[in-house]
């Protein structure tokens, strides 16, 4: 298979992967910083939950003036371990050390104080404030609220290329914008280590890479950047440094340079990762779903009418998967929206098995064989605050078991969903327990458990695995694969490349609202489908013979490091 | 499991249990700020709250604000603020009384013709909120209180003499016209006041309620908008004909609320029908957590609390002072629903998350094993 001689080119290179050995000199870019003590020391850090050990044993050493990674799954406990390095919450067992004297965090206070700060995942600006007001907020008195201040922003926003306005209003600006200012932020408060948390998990990837180097520009200052991600192409294409926990202990550090995704994917889980390569076509040539020139406007913020659809024509037949690839925000989410009956199209046909639902609305569409696992499945697909049965219930209200007529039939409803949480391996302690309770993956697979449970023609898979451990990911690949062979159609939405590229019998590349480009999942490589995302190719994508880049960067996911 | 649910149910008492308690504390603090000895208060109160007559009128007041404690958790369900719902019944109240008075059918015909005129028109003036909201996307809490404004200024328009209001013998007094002895509503004989016979309408109103949202399709259908619109539009609810439907049923139940009054009481709308009893109600849902009993429970409780206020009068005490453990009550209800509830999420997180942690320990110990 093409897309894994990706892996396999890579894995000619010897790995480096070391228990807690600390890296050599030869990563550090700047050498100005290598005779600078360590900027932050972690050593034993240990964390317990009722119930739950969140961090054991950690070690992590960060030298000043690097990029330091951290990866691991979610829930491996990198979030928590962010939050004891700043302040906002207390070690068990450990010591941290800040620029080589030993400290205790009681507040994030403390932690700006001893210079590290931190940039959270969601951002903590009032809209209505300007950047300039939002940037002293809290802090008036280090610069005052006035010209010094604003002068002071300028000076940190030239220093670093952050290129950030003082006066305009926060509403005003764009997501990466708004990344810069909680960075300034941070800055202005002092910070000489900067903790940021999934940055690149709202940016676009040209965003990434001026986000990126802004980073080699803070470093290049001597700064300190510890980065928390899972995104491993970026991770390798940013970072001087990789510590890798799982199961909420460090489980070893990489060099960058001499690791690939797929080696770093494998510490992260601990085992062989899953394939989700399809082994035998089972493509018929039924057609399931047909969608013939949808469009669809919408109305942006600015109040600009903008096509967010257009001309988008496919057919998905009996037991085949169509994988759209795309980079989040080209129209992906309002075509499922739009199939779905959530939106209504400007115009196109939609027919499913024969018949013309255009008209038809949500619940008729769902009635007659359209399940959907959704992008965010806490807006779209789950009732947090209502039990596991009652959820069960939720998108088919009007099928059984769950209602006879116009009255709900509880008993049986509760029933099934027991059968649910047996047969899909929902770890939960009963069906009475709130959604909310239940971990991303549990809930997850109670989802698909739903959606498979009603027989559909058609599945809109949206991510499925998104957020989701690896165990659970294996087990709802097989599950789409099952029913694929049983006929099901499947439209696979999804930012891993390898997971569209393993799953997919046809792949339709969607690019600002436009099916751009097809590529056969048999012949295509990653790189090739992330360039096509960017909208660099259009038309059938031919696989190229010629030898693969060794860099591990999973398309536009992860742009290359320009060795600086 | 049913550890789980027992747990559950303590804390779900727990909430208004812990409100009242310190409702009455604060209370006690404010009599003692002014000089009065606290506990005697509450002793009389309670003393003459459990009179038989007392009893009665409880009941009869309590029927109303049940009514409204229904209309406004009918909302509260789907996530709208009903504010309207003291405008609502008073338009339903006014013109039903003006079409009960001017007709003369055998009660059989003519109690329910006055009933569902009461619903109708409480529906409609809801519904124009309901459909603000999604036609226009106002907020219907304030849409309902401009309504307020112009059902009190319609009424006003409407009762004058020669309109639909006539004076009164005595000429003190403008009113319509009182409905023929054939529309009163049954009553239950007790001395020395009869209890009203709309109780039992309360009642099934509160059976309906509770079988329509727990038991039905479209119940769930209007609980799942109100927990997250969004999860609901995916699972195929139309949201916004559902908000208007909502709005709809929730005014039609607002119409029932003048009904023991002017069934069972006035029999005919005048300047001194109640009012304020769509606010009530609003407080009264709120205590009773938007559940039947709860909400029946809660207007039992204030319904006492205003007969006991009543007799603190003659005890030389401020009768405001049931105003004040009222609003307190409200206030410490909020605010122990939200505390209650927050202990309860993160009791379930830590429960579940320990079984799963014993779970996935049995699990990789025979991992290894293995």
């Amino acid at each position: 298979m093409a897309h894994r001689v990706f892996f396999a080119t890579d894995s000619a290179c010897v790995p480096a992967l070391s228990s807690h050995a600390p890296c050599l000199g030869e990563c550090v870019i700047k050498a100005s910083s290598t005779s600078s003590p360590n900027a932050v020391e972690l050593r034993g850090i240990t964390k317990r939950f009722p119930g739950v050990v969140a961090n054991h044993d950690i070690d992590i050493t960060v030298r000043r003036g690097t990029v330091h990674a951290l990866v691991g799954e979610n829930g491996a406990g990198k979030s928590t371990l962010m939050k004891i390095l700043y302040g906002m919450q207390k070690p068990d067992e450990g010591t941290i050390t800040v620029d080589g004297e030993q400290v205790t965090f009681n507040s994030p206070g403390d932690a700006i104080v001893r210079g590290v700060g931190m940039v959270h995942q969601h951002f903590m600006l009032a809209d209505n404030l300007t950047v300039l007001e939002n940037v002293v907020l809290g802090s008036e008195k280090l610069y005052g609220i006035g010209d010094k201040a604003r002068a002071k922003i300028k000076e940190i926003s030239d220093a670093y290329g952050l290129g950030v306005r003082p006066d305009v209003l926060v509403e005003d600006l764009g997501v990466a914008d708004r990344q810069r200012v909680e960075i300034l932020k941070v800055l202005y408060r002092g910070a000489r280590t900067l903790i940021l948390d999934e940055p690149t998990a709202v940016l676009v990837p040209q965003e990434v890479d001026a986000l990126f180097d802004n980073l080699r520009e803070l470093k290049a200052e001597g700064l300190t950047v510890i980065f928390i991600s899972h995104k491993l192409g970026e991770v390798l294409s940013v970072a001087d440094e990789i510590t890798v926990i799982r199961r909420g202990t460090t489980v070893g550090t990489a060099d960058p340079k001499q690791t690939t995704t797929k080696q770093l994917a494998e510490l992260m889980v601990g085992a062989e990762l899953p394939s989700p390569e399809t082994r035998e076509s089972t493509v018929t040539d039924v057609p399931m779903l047909t969608v013939q020139d949808l469009s669809l406007s919408a109305v942006d913020p600015d109040g600009v009418v903008r096509a967010v659809l257009s001309g988008i024509s496919f057919t998905i037949h009996k037991g085949e998967v169509l994988g759209i690839a795309g980079v989040e925000g080209n129209g992906q989410s309002e075509l499922v929206d739009t199939i779905m009956g959530m939106r209504t199209a400007d115009g196109g046909v939609v027919t499913l098995d024969g018949a013309d639902i255009s008209a038809a609305p949500t619940r008729k569409r769902r009635e007659d064989g359209i399940g959907c696992i959704p992008e965010d499945r806490h807006r779209h697909g789950l009732l947090l605050e209502a039990p596991l049965w009652e959820n069960r219930i939720l998108g088919h209200v009007t099928e059984k078991p769950n209602s006879k007529g116009a009255i709900l039939d509880l008993k049986a409803a509760r029933r099934d969903t027991e059968r649910i949480v047996r047969e899909y391996d929902v770890r939960t302690p009963g069906i009475d327990v709130t959604a909310a309770s239940l971990s991303g993956g549990n809930q997850q697979k109670l989802i698909v458990g739903r959606e498979m449970s009603h027989d559909p023609k058609l599945l809109i898979a949206a991510h499925p695995t998104r957020g989701v451990d690896v165990g659970a990911q294996a087990q709802i690949w097989d599950q789409i694969r099952e029913a694929r062979r049983e006929g099901l159609a499947v439209l696979l939405i999804s930012a891993d490349l390898d997971e569209l590229i393993g799953l997919s019998d046809t792949l339709r590349v969607m690019y600002r609202g436009r099916l751009v480009a097809d590529a056969d999942p048999a012949t295509i490589t990653p790189e090739q489908l992330g360039s096509a995302m960017t909208g660099a190719a259009a038309g059938h994508l031919e696989h190229d013979e010629s030898p693969e880049s060794p860099a591990g960067a999973e398309g536009t996911d992860g742009p290359e490091d320009e060795a600086r | 499991m049913k550890k789980f649910d027992k747990e559950r149910v303590l804390l779900a008492i727990a909430a208004p249990v812990l409100a009242i308690v310190a409702a009455f504390l604060i209370t006690a603090l404010v009599l003692a700020a002014t000089g009065k000895e606290p506990f005697s208060a509450f002793g009389i109160m309670f003393d003459y709250g459990v009179k038989s007559d007392s009893q009665v009128y409880i009941i009869n007041k309590a029927t109303t604000y049940y009514l409204a404690g229904i209309a406004v958790a009918i909302g509260f369900r789907m996530n709208l603020f009903n504010i309207g719902v003291d405008g609502q019944y008073r338009l339903a109240a006014f013109f039903a009384a003006a079409v009960g008075g001017a007709l003369t059918l055998p009660g059989i015909i003519q109690i329910p013709l006055i009933i569902v005129t009461a619903m109708i028109v409480g529906a409609m003036w809801a519904g124009v909120a309901g459909l603000l909201k999604t036609t226009r996307g106002v907020s219907e809490v304030v849409s309902t209180i401009m309504l307020n404004f112009i059902a009190t200024a319609i009424i006003g328009y409407l009762l004058q003499p020669g309109r639909l209001g006539h004076l009164d013998a005595a000429g003190t007094k403008v009113a319509t016209t009182p409905l023929p002895e054939s529309s009163h509503f049954f009553e239950f004989p007790t001395t020395p006041t009869p209890i009203y016979g709309f109780v039992v309408v309360a009642a099934i109103a509160g059976i309906g309620y509770w079988f329509t949202l727990s038991r039905t399709r479209f119940g769930f259908d209007l609980r799942t908008v109100g927990q997250s619109e969004t999860a609901a539009s995916a699972s195929g609810v139309n949201v916004k004909k559902m908000v208007v439907t909502s709005m709809l049923i929730s005014g039609g139940m607002a119409g029932l609320i003048g009904m023991p009054t002017l069934l069972n009481d006035s029999y005919e709308f005048g300047g001194d029908f109640p009012v304020g009893i769509g606010f009530t109600g609003i407080a009264i849902a709120l205590l009773g957590r938007n559940h039947p009993i709860g909400i029946a429970l809660a207007a039992i409780l204030w319904a006492f609390l205003e007969r006991g206020g009543q007799q603190l009068e003659f005890e030389n005490y401020d009768r405001e002072i049931v105003g004040v453990m009222q609003g307190v009550i409200v206030l410490c209800v909020v605010i122990a629903y939200e505390v209650v509830r927050r202990y309860g999420v993160k009791r379930q997180q830590r429960q579940v998350g320990e079984k799963l942690a014993a779970q996935a320990r049995s699990n990789d110990t025979t991992e290894v094993s293995a």
